[in-house]
């Protein structure tokens, strides 16, 4: 029983809850970084491993923690996950760390990781809230690679580095800004609409 | 266990400890990454030294120059196969790109031809801009500025009228590109221009000194 629960936390945030096709949290980023499948890929794991991190530390605190200093306490050790990240990806991934550039630092306010801690975190057990980050995350990196992969596909014919058709024939409108919101838009409604047919 | 209250002695003790963990934390895990860090860093520096010059070349002495009226210096490396100077490769920027400062390594030889270039650092548009890591040593039309040199060609875009032709719907880049690639000619040539082996050894030996 205590396992099907916990199943059912992680593909609650995967599917039900996904932060992007459902929550629609953590837009800066997601529009951002989506150039590439890669560069979706790399955001998805540095947030999988921040939210994960977090919650699982903040659900162990969440009884010394008095009320009133909850958010800056919970800024703080989100804050302090993401240094971390950034540290280790500069030391031993520094491709992917330029092209993500400044989005790193602002996995710090990327909303999906607060709302998880305050919403989540902060009123479950342990084990709960370590699979709630873990579906969080998967479900973003998800998302972010899906919208990464049609942007890069559509745009210049490769996906992950790989050519799929000649680079002329690319629409570069989806690599720029106007196709991130065209490309997470039809994504959205896809998702949306397998959705309903699957309930 | 029952939540702590929110007195003013709770929150202050709670609070200071997190952060001094989380100090602590990355502290230590600074001191983990710092070499590898650098390392990379070093690695990427020199590797961008090597692709710009001809192989099998070593770098001996390293100068830092001043142009006039720019805020920070240039960095020449020298090269030299055996005890002759081959060229220098010089690491330069522009301030100009379409968002943000543009870093580039760009590669000499003995007369002044650039031999080839390497992008450091640049954050232009993606799909647009970004093209400038290898648009300009592609062979087609006028993009090509290998073989180039500054005191013969006019290192500009064509529609400046120089003869370099833009990336296509990124001419700031370009132009910013190439504006990088201008100083690190004059950087290269109010110093090194007929620097022949005999002084380049002396001028070495003075550095050793």
């Amino acid at each position: 029983m205590a396992a099907n629960s916990n199943l059912k936390t992680l593909l609650n945030g995967i599917i039900k809850e996904n932060p992007i096709f459902v929550i629609m949290l953590g837009m800066c980023p997601t529009l951002g970084t989506t150039s590439s499948a890669i560069n979706g890929l790399g955001m998805g794991l540095a947030t999988t491993f921040v939210l994960l991190s977090s919650n699982v530390v903040i659900s162990m605190l969440k009884n010394i923690i008095p009320d009133n200093v909850r958010i800056p306490s919970f800024v703080v050790v989100i804050a302090a996950f993401v240094t971390l990240v950034e540290m280790v990806m500069q030391a031993y991934v520094p491709a992917l760390y330029e092209s993500l550039g400044l989005f790193i630092p602002l996995i710090v306010v990327n909303c999906i990781v607060l709302g998880r801690a305050e919403a989540f975190a902060a009123k479950n057990t342990v084990v709960k809230s370590f699979f709630d980050g873990l579906g969080m995350g998967l479900g973003f990196t998800l998302a972010l690679t899906l919208l990464g992969t049609t942007r890069e596909l559509l745009g210049t014919g490769k996906v992950f580095s790989m050519t799929i058709f000649p680079e002329n024939y690319g629409m570069l409108l989806f690599v720029l800004a106007p196709g991130a919101f065209i490309a997470l838009a039809y994504l959205i409604a896809i998702f949306n609409k397998l959705k309903t047919t699957k309930n | 266990m029952a939540k702590l209250e929110s007195t003013f002695r709770n929150m202050v003790l709670v609070l200071t400890s997190i952060t001094l963990v989380a100090a602590v934390a990355l502290g230590s895990m600074y001191n983990l990454t710092k070499e590898p860090i650098e390392a990379s860093k070093k690695a990427k520096q020199e590797n961008a030294i090597m692709e710009v010059l001809p192989p099998d070349v070593s770098i001996k002495g390293t100068d830092t120059i001043a142009i006039e009226g720019m805020p920070e210096p240039f960095y020449v490396y020298q090269a030299y196969a055996g005890d002759e100077f081959v060229g220098v490769a010089v690491q330069t920027y522009s301030k100009n790109g379409f968002s943000g400062e543009i870093k580039v390594m760009v590669g000499f030889d003995a007369k002044g031809n650039i031999i080839n270039y390497s992008v450091l650092e640049q954050k232009e548009t993606p799909g647009l801009g970004t093209k400038m890591v290898d648009w300009f040593k592609t062979e087609k039309g006028n993009q090509d500025i290998r073989g180039l040199n500054g005191s013969k060609n006019n290192l500009n875009v064509s529609k400046n009228g120089g003869e370099v032709d833009a990336i296509t719907a990124a001419t700031i880049s370009s132009n910013a590109f190439l504006e990088a690639v201008r100083y690190a000619y004059s950087a290269y040539s109010q110093n090194y221009d007929g620097l022949t082996g005999a002084t380049s050894v002396e001028k070495e030996v003075a550095q050793t000194n």
